[in-house]
C-alpha cells in the first residue's frame, strides 16, 4: 500500500509541500522570534527590496514573511483539530445509524440532512459571530458544519459492510452487537474515512481562512485569511499583501488534496485503476 | 401526475426544515453571551434603555422559555424577522431589497459551473491519459484548492485594475443612468467577474466528478452492449455514458448548493455586490444579529429551493425514481 | 455445410504481470451455417476472451497476438476499426451473461433495440418501429407494445435476456455469440431461453458460438463442443463424441464432476430429529406510505419439516422461492413472524437476544460467497476461535481445536496464521465449513455453499461434506437452486415455491416419481436432463453388473 502511494507523483509532491509547511510552522518562533505582530520597518515595503524582509511589509510595517510562517500554525492547527472533532461527531452517528437501522437511522439521518441543508459557511459565520471569535469557537464552528458528510459516508459504508456474510457469521458466533460493530464492521470502513479526513483538513483550512478574511478570526492569532482580509482595501497599491498568503493557502490545500487522492488510489486500487484506464 | 406527490412531500419537508432553523436561531441568540435583548439590539442599541425594554417585551423575556420560543417562531412564520436598529429598517425589507442581486449571482454561477464543469469533465474523460486531460485535471485541482475570495481579489487585480477590461466593483455603473438593454448589458458586465470567480471552485468540483463518473460508467456492461451493436464511440458516449454519468453529478450539485450560497458572502464582499451576503458582512461588523440571523434563514431557504430544483431535474433524467416512489 | 467462421491458430496475449502470458493460445475451430458450437471451460479458461477478440471488444491491455478469424471471406482480426464496427451488430451479434446490467437503465427497451438499425443507418423511423415490434414479438415477450415502452428495471431477468436476444437478431446476423447467456437465470427460465435459441437457429439458420461452463447446457443444445483449459483447446468434436467418449483427462474430470443425476444409495437413518420446524412464517413488507398499503411478500409460508440426526436435507427452489429466508430463519438471522424452530427441544425462535447468544452454537451456517464470508482483516485463527471463545471455551483449547479442524477440512494447521486473501475460493469455503464446525453445532445450514465455485472445485467441496457427514455424523440443511447438486449429497429433498413447501421426499422418489407439477417442471428444466437420465440408466446398469 505504501509503495502504491509512493509511486503516485502527485501524492509525493503533496507530502513534500505539507512537510515544508509543517516544518515552517514548528520553527516559527526560531525563524521570527519577534512574532508576527511586531512592526519592523516602514509600511508598504515592496518584496525583495529590503534585506531581511523578502516578502515586504504590510500596512502597519509588519513583516509579511513572519505573518505567513506564524499563520501556518493557525491553519494547520484549526484544520486538524476541527477535522478530529467532526470525525468524533460523524463517525459514531453514522455508525449507529447504519448498523442499528430503523428509528435510530431515521432520526440520525433527518438530523444529518438538516445540517446538510443549512448553508455551511453561513452557519459557521453565525456561530463564530455569536460565540465571539476565538480559536476554540472557530474550530468548533468548522467541526459543526463539516461532520454531516462524515456521518453519511460512515453510514453508507457500515450498511454495505453489515450485509457481508462474515458479519452474519459473527452473529452466529454469539458476539454481541457492539462487538460486531467495533470489531468486524468499523475496521473495514477505515480506508474511505481516512481519505475523507485528509480532504476535510483541506476544506477546514479554507473555511478558517474565509472566516478570518471576513474579520471573524481570533484577534490574538495571526492567520493567512486575516492577512488577506486586512490587505483587501489596499489591493490596488500593495498586491503582495494579499498575494503571498493566498499562495500559501493554495499550496497547503493543494498538498492535502493531492495526499487525499494518493491515499484514495492506494487504499482502493480497484477504483483507481478505473480512474486511469 | 406521479411527479406532484413527491414534490409536495419535499415542500412539506422544506417547511419543517425552515421551522427547525428558526428554532436553531432562537437557541443561538440565547447561546450568545449576555442579555438576548442587548444582543439583538447590537451596537446600535447598547445605549438606548427604552429600546431594550421594548425588545424585552417583544421577546417576552419575563415569560417561561417555551413561550419565548413559541412567540419567536410565530414571528418568523409571519415573516417578521425583527428590526435592524443599525440600518433603521425591518430586516425583511432589507433582505428583500438585496435578494434579487444574490439570486442573479448564485444562479448564474450555478449554471456556468454546472455546464462548464460537465462539458470539461466529458472532454477530459474522452481524452483520458493524454496531455489535454492532464492539463484539465491539473487546472481543476488548482481551482479546487484556491480560496474563493482570493481568486476574486486576484481577478479584480488582473482584469479590473491592471487590464481594465471589466468593472470589479458593484452591481451597475452608478450615475450612468442606463435604461433597458443598455442597463442589462451593464449589469452583465458587472456580473462576469463575481459569477465566474464564485463558479470557479464548483466548476472544478463538477468537472472532477463528471470525469470520474464518465470513466466509471464507460466500464459498465451496457456500454459493451452498445459497442456490440456497432455504435460509434461518440454516439456511445453521448447516448449511453453521459446520461448515466450525469446522475451522480446532479446529486452532488444539489448537495453543493449550500456551499454555493454560503460562498456568495465572500464574493459579494470582495466585489461590493449588493446582495444578502454583503448585507451579512456589513451586519457582522455592526453586530446586527437580527439581520445576520435573517440572512441565515433566507439563505437556507435558497438552498432548499436549489435542492428541490435538482431533485426535479433528477426525476426528469432517471425514469426509475418515479416508478419506485 | 458452409462455414460461417473459421478460426486458425488464435492467440490472445494478456498484459505483463498476469498469471499467464496468453489468455488463449493456438486455438482453431470452425462454425458452420446453422450450427451451435459450445465453448466449455471453467473460469479463467479464456473462453470469453475468444468471444471478445472476435467482436473487437477485448479489455485494455489484452491483445490478439496471432492467428486469423475468417468470416465472410475476410480476417476480422485484421480489419480496421471502422469496418469491424460495421460488422458488429450487423453480421456478428453478441449477448452477455448479466441481462441485469447489459441493458442501459435509462433507455426504453424499444429505443435500445431500434438503436441497432440506427447504428448501421438502416430504414426510416416507421420501418424501424415496425421491425422492433416484430422482433419483440418473435422473442416471445408478452404484450410487445408495452414492453417497447418499458425500462429495463420493469422487466424480469428472463425478459431482459429476451430483449437482448431481440437486439442481437435485429439485422439477421450470420453469427451469434452468446457469452454464458443463461448463467444468471433460474433453471426454468434458462430452459425457455435455450429453447428460444434453438428455435431461432432453426428458423434463421445462423451459426451460434455458445460459451458456457455447464455441460448440462452443452448436452441440451450443442452440435459441436470445444473444451478449453487455461487458454488451450484440449478437446473438440461433435457433442455426442465429447460427452459420451471424452478423450482428454480434463474433459473426463469435468464430466465426472458434473452431477449426472447418478443417485446415491438410500441410507438408513436414526429417527431422532435434530431440527423440527413447525408452522414457520415470515412476511416481508416493502414500500407503503401514508396512503398506500405496503406490498407483502410471504417469503416463508407455513413451513413444517424435520431433519433427523445425521441426515442431509436438500432444500431446492428458484430465486424468490424463500429458501434462503427459511435457512436464515433456522439459524435465526431472521426472526420468524410465527412458528417454532426446535433444536434439541429448544425453540430458537422464542429466545430473547441474550439467551439466543448463548445458544448460537447449536446451529451454524456456511455461506454462499467465499469472498464475503471471511473478514479480510482477521487471521483465519481468529475467525475460527471467536465463536468458541465467546461461548466460554478456554482460548488455548479453542485454538487447538481450530488447527485440528483446518486439518480435517484439508488445509493443514499452518493455514491458521494466514489472512483470507491468501486463499482461493474453494479453500475459503473449506475455512467457512471449519468455522461452522468449530462451534460443534447440532445442525449446519449450507446456503448455496457450492454455487459460486467452478464445477471441479464444487465436486471437491461436495466430497468434503460427504466425508464429514460420514465421519462426524453431521446433520445438514443443504440449500441450493441446483437439483443436480442436491441429488449428489442429500438423503431427502424438499422443494420450495413462493414460500411454500410443495413436495418433500427421498431423493429417489423426487427424481423418479415426482408428484407435484412444479417439481416435475423443475426436473424437466434441468439442462441435460435427458442425457443425464440415459447416463443414469447406463450407470445403474453398470452398478448392477456383478
Amino acid at each position: 500500500m505504501i509503495r502504491r502511494f509512493a509511486s503516485n507523483k502527485g501524492a509525493v509532491i503533496g507530502v513534500l509541500i505539507l512537510l515544508a509547511v509543517i516544518a515552517l510552522a514548528v520553527s516559527a518562533d526560531l525563524l521570527f522570534p519577534r512574532g508576527p505582530w511586531a512592526m519592523v520597518q516602514r509600511p508598504f515595503l515592496v518584496p525583495f527590496s529590503t534585506d531581511g524582509l523578502p516578502l515586504g511589509t504590510d500596512t502597519l510595517g509588519r513583516d509579511v514573511a513572519a505573518g505567513l510562517v506564524h499563520g501556518a500554525r493557525v491553519s494547520l492547527l484549526v484544520g486538524l483539530v476541527s477535522t478530529l472533532v467532526a470525525l468524533m461527531i460523524g463517525v459514531p452517528l453514522g455508525a449507529v445509524a447504519g448498523f442499528y437501522g430503523g428509528w435510530a437511522d431515521e432520526g440520525a439521518m433527518r438530523f444529518t440532512e438538516f445540517f446538510q441543508t443549512i448553508p455551511n459557511f453561513a452557519l459557521a459565520i453565525v456561530l463564530v459571530a455569536i460565540l465571539e471569535p476565538t480559536l476554540g469557537s472557530i474550530t468548533l464552528a468548522i467541526a459543526i458544519v463539516s461532520w454531516p458528510p462524515v456521518a453519511r459516508l460512515v453510514r453508507a459504508e457500515v450498511m454495505a459492510v453489515k450485509r457481508r456474510d462474515y458479519v452474519d457469521a459473527a452473529r452466529l458466533a454469539g458476539l454481541s452487537k457492539f462487538r460486531i460493530l467495533t470489531g468486524e464492521v468499523l475496521p473495514n470502513t477505515v480506508s474511505p474515512i481516512i481519505v475523507m479526513a485528509s480532504l476535510m483538513v483541506a476544506t477546514a483550512i479554507l473555511l478558517e481562512s474565509s472566516l478570518s478574511f471576513l474579520g471573524l478570526g481570533d484577534p490574538n492569532a495571526m492567520s493567512w485569511g486575516y492577512m488577506i482580509g486586512a490587505a483587501r482595501t489596499v489591493i490596488r497599491s500593495a498586491w503582495w499583501l494579499s498575494f503571498f498568503p493566498g499562495v500559501a493557502i493554495l499550496l497547503t490545500v493543494l498538498a492535502l488534496n493531492l495526499i487525499g487522492e494518493g491515499l484514495s488510489d492506494a487504499l482502493n486500487p480497484h477504483l483507481s485503476r478505473k480512474g486511469t484506464a | 401526475m406521479a411527479v406532484i406527490a413527491p414534490i409536495l412531500g419535499r415542500l412539506v419537508k422544506a417547511l419543517v426544515t425552515l421551522l427547525a432553523i428558526a428554532v436553531l436561531n432562537f437557541f443561538l441568540i440565547h447561546a450568545a453571551p449576555g442579555d438576548p435583548a442587548v444582543v439583538l439590539a447590537g451596537e446600535a442599541g447598547a445605549a438606548d434603555e427604552q429600546m431594550i425594554a421594548q425588545l424585552r417585551e417583544r421577546f417576552g423575556l419575563d415569560q417561561p422559555f417555551h413561550v419565548q420560543l413559541g412567540s419567536y417562531v410565530w414571528n418568523i412564520v409571519r415573516l417578521d424577522f425583527g428590526y435592524s436598529f443599525r440600518q433603521g429598517a425591518p430586516v425583511l425589507d432589507l433582505i428583500l431589497d438585496r435578494l434579487p442581486a444574490t439570486l442573479i449571482l448564485t444562479l448564474t454561477a450555478f449554471c456556468i459551473s454546472l455546464t462548464l464543469g460537465i462539458a470539461l469533465g466529458v472532454a477530459a474523460s474522452a481524452r483520458v491519459g493524454k496531455a489535454s486531460d492532464s492539463l484539465l485535471t491539473t487546472l481543476a485541482l488548482l481551482f479546487y484548492a484556491t480560496p474563493l475570495y482570493w481568486a476574486a481579489l486576484m481577478a479584480v487585480l488582473v482584469f479590473s485594475v491592471e487590464l481594465g477590461w471589466l468593472p470589479g466593483f458593484g452591481y451597475e455603473t452608478v450615475g450612468a443612468g442606463y435604461t433597458g438593454l443598455a442597463r442589462i448589458g451593464d449589469v452583465i458586465r458587472h456580473l462576469i467577474l463575481p459569477a465566474s470567480t464564485l463558479g470557479l471552485f464548483f466548476m472544478a468540483v463538477y468537472m472532477r466528478m463528471t470525469r470520474a463518473s464518465m470513466l466509471e460508467v464507460a466500464q459498465m456492461d451496457f456500454v459493451k452492449t452498445a459497442r456490440a451493436k456497432g455504435l460509434s464511440g461518440p454516439v456511445i458516449r453521448r447516448r449511453h455514458v453521459l446520461r448515466n454519468a450525469i446522475l451522480p453529478v446532479v446529486t452532488l450539485a444539489g448537495l453543493q448548493a449550500g456551499q454555493l450560497v454560503g460562498g456568495a458572502v465572500l464574493t459579494e464582499t470582495v466585489f461590493a455586490w449588493p446582495g444578502i451576503g454583503r448585507l451579512m458582512f456589513e451586519s457582522l461588523a455592526a453586530r446586527d444579529y437580527n439581520t445576520i440571523l435573517g440572512v441565515f434563514l433566507v439563505s437556507a431557504a435558497m438552498v432548499i429551493a436549489f435542492n428541490i430544483l435538482t431533485d426535479l431535474v433528477y426525476r426528469l433524467v432517471d425514469p426509475r425514481i418515479g416508478a419506485r416512489a | 455445410m458452409r462455414p460461417v467462421l473459421t478460426i486458425e491458430d488464435l492467440s490472445i496475449a494478456l498484459p505483463a504481470g498476469a498469471d499467464r502470458p496468453h489468455a488463449v493460445s493456438g486455438m482453431s475451430m470452425t462454425i458452420g451455417e446453422g450450427e451451435i458450437l459450445c465453448v466449455v471451460g471453467e473460469s479463467g479458461s479464456g473462453k470469453s476472451m475468444t468471444a471478445n477478440a472476435l467482436m473487437g471488444l477485448l479489455p485494455p491491455g489484452v491483445t490478439v497476438a496471432g492467428g486469423r478469424a475468417v468470416f465472410d471471406g475476410r480476417d476480422v482480426l485484421a480489419l480496421p476499426e471502422t469496418q469491424r464496427r460495421a460488422l458488429r451488430g450487423r453480421q456478428i451479434a453478441m449477448i452477455f451473461q448479466e441481462p441485469m446490467t447489459a441493458l442501459n437503465p435509462l433507455m426504453r427497451i424499444g429505443e435500445q433495440i431500434s438503436e441497432v438499425f440506427a447504428a448501421h443507418g438502416m430504414y426510416g423511423p416507421t420501418e424501424r418501429e415496425r421491425r422492433t415490434l416484430a422482433l419483440v414479438t418473435e422473442v416471445g415477450l408478452p404484450d410487445p407494445a408495452k414492453i417497447m415502452r418499458a425500462y429495463p428495471f420493469q422487466l424480469s431477468g428472463g425478459q431482459r435476456q429476451r430483449a437482448m436476444i431481440a437486439m442481437a437478431l435485429a439485422l439477421e446476423p450470420e453469427l451469434l455469440i452468446a457469452d454464458e447467456p443463461t448463467t444468471a437465470l433460474d433453471v426454468t427460465t434458462q430452459a425457455q431461453i435455450l429453447d428460444l435459441i434453438l428455435d431461432l437457429r432453426r428458423r434463421r439458420g445462423m451459426g451460434v458460438m455458445f460459451i458456457t461452463h455447464d455441460f448440462g447446457v452443452v448436452a441440451e443444445i450443442a452440435d459441436k463442443v470445444i473444451v478449453m483449459e487455461k487458454g488451450i483447446a484440449v478437446e473438440q468434436g461433435s457433442a455426442a463424441e465429447v460427452l459420451d467418449t471424452p478423450q482428454h483427462p480434463y474433459t473426463s474430470r469435468l464430466l465426472d464432476a458434473i452431477p449426472t443425476g447418478r443417485l446415491p444409495e438410500a441410507r438408513s437413518l436414526e429417527p431422532a430429529p435434530v431440527l423440527e420446524l413447525k408452522g414457520l412464517r415470515k412476511v416481508y413488507r416493502t414500500g407503503g406510505g401514508l396512503f398506500r398499503p405496503p406490498r407483502e411478500v410471504r417469503a416463508v409460508d407455513d413451513v413444517s419439516l424435520t431433519i433427523g440426526r445425521g441426515e442431509v436435507l436438500g432444500l431446492v427452489g428458484e430465486s424468490g422461492s424463500g429458501k434462503s429466508t427459511l435457512g436464515r430463519t433456522v439459524v435465526r438471522l431472521v426472526t420468524p413472524d410465527a412458528g417454532q424452530v426446535l433444536v434439541g427441544g429448544t425453540d430458537l425462535a422464542a429466545l430473547s437476544e441474550e439467551e439466543l447468544r448463548k445458544s448460537r452454537g447449536k446451529v451454524q451456517m456456511v455461506f454462499q460467497d467465499p469472498y464475503a464470508s471471511l473478514n479480510p482483516r482477521h487471521r483465519i485463527l481468529r475467525a475460527l476461535t471467536a465463536g468458541p471463545v465467546a461461548m466460554g471455551r478456554p482460548r488455548a483449547a479453542a485454538e487447538a481445536k481450530a488447527r485440528e479442524l483446518l486439518e480435517i477440512v484439508g488445509l493443514g494447521p499452518e493455514a491458521a496464521e494466514r489472512f483470507p486473501h491468501e486463499f482461493s475460493g474453494g479453500q475459503r469455503q473449506r475455512i467457512g465449513i471449519a468455522r461452522a464446525l468449530a462451534m460443534e453445532p447440532e445442525l449446519i445450514v449450507a446456503d448455496e455453499a457450492v454455487s459460486a465455485l467452478d464445477v471441479s472445485i464444487q465436486a471437491q467441496v461436495l466430497d468434503l461434506l460427504r466425508d464429514l457427514r460420514a465421519r462426524l455424523g453431521l446433520s445438514i440443511l443443504f440449500i441450493t437452486h441446483d437439483l443436480r447438486v442436491a441429488a449428489q449429497l442429500c438423503d431427502r429433498i424438499a422443494v420450495m415455491q413462493t414460500g411454500r413447501l410443495v413436495e418433500m421426499g427421498a431423493v429417489h422418489d423426487i427424481f423418479l416419481a415426482p408428484r407435484d407439477p412444479y417439481t416435475r417442471a423443475l426436473l424437466a428444466a434441468v439442462p441435460g436432463a435427458d442425457w443425464a437420465a440415459e447416463n443414469r440408466m447406463a450407470g445403474n446398469a453398470e452398478g448392477a453388473r456383478p
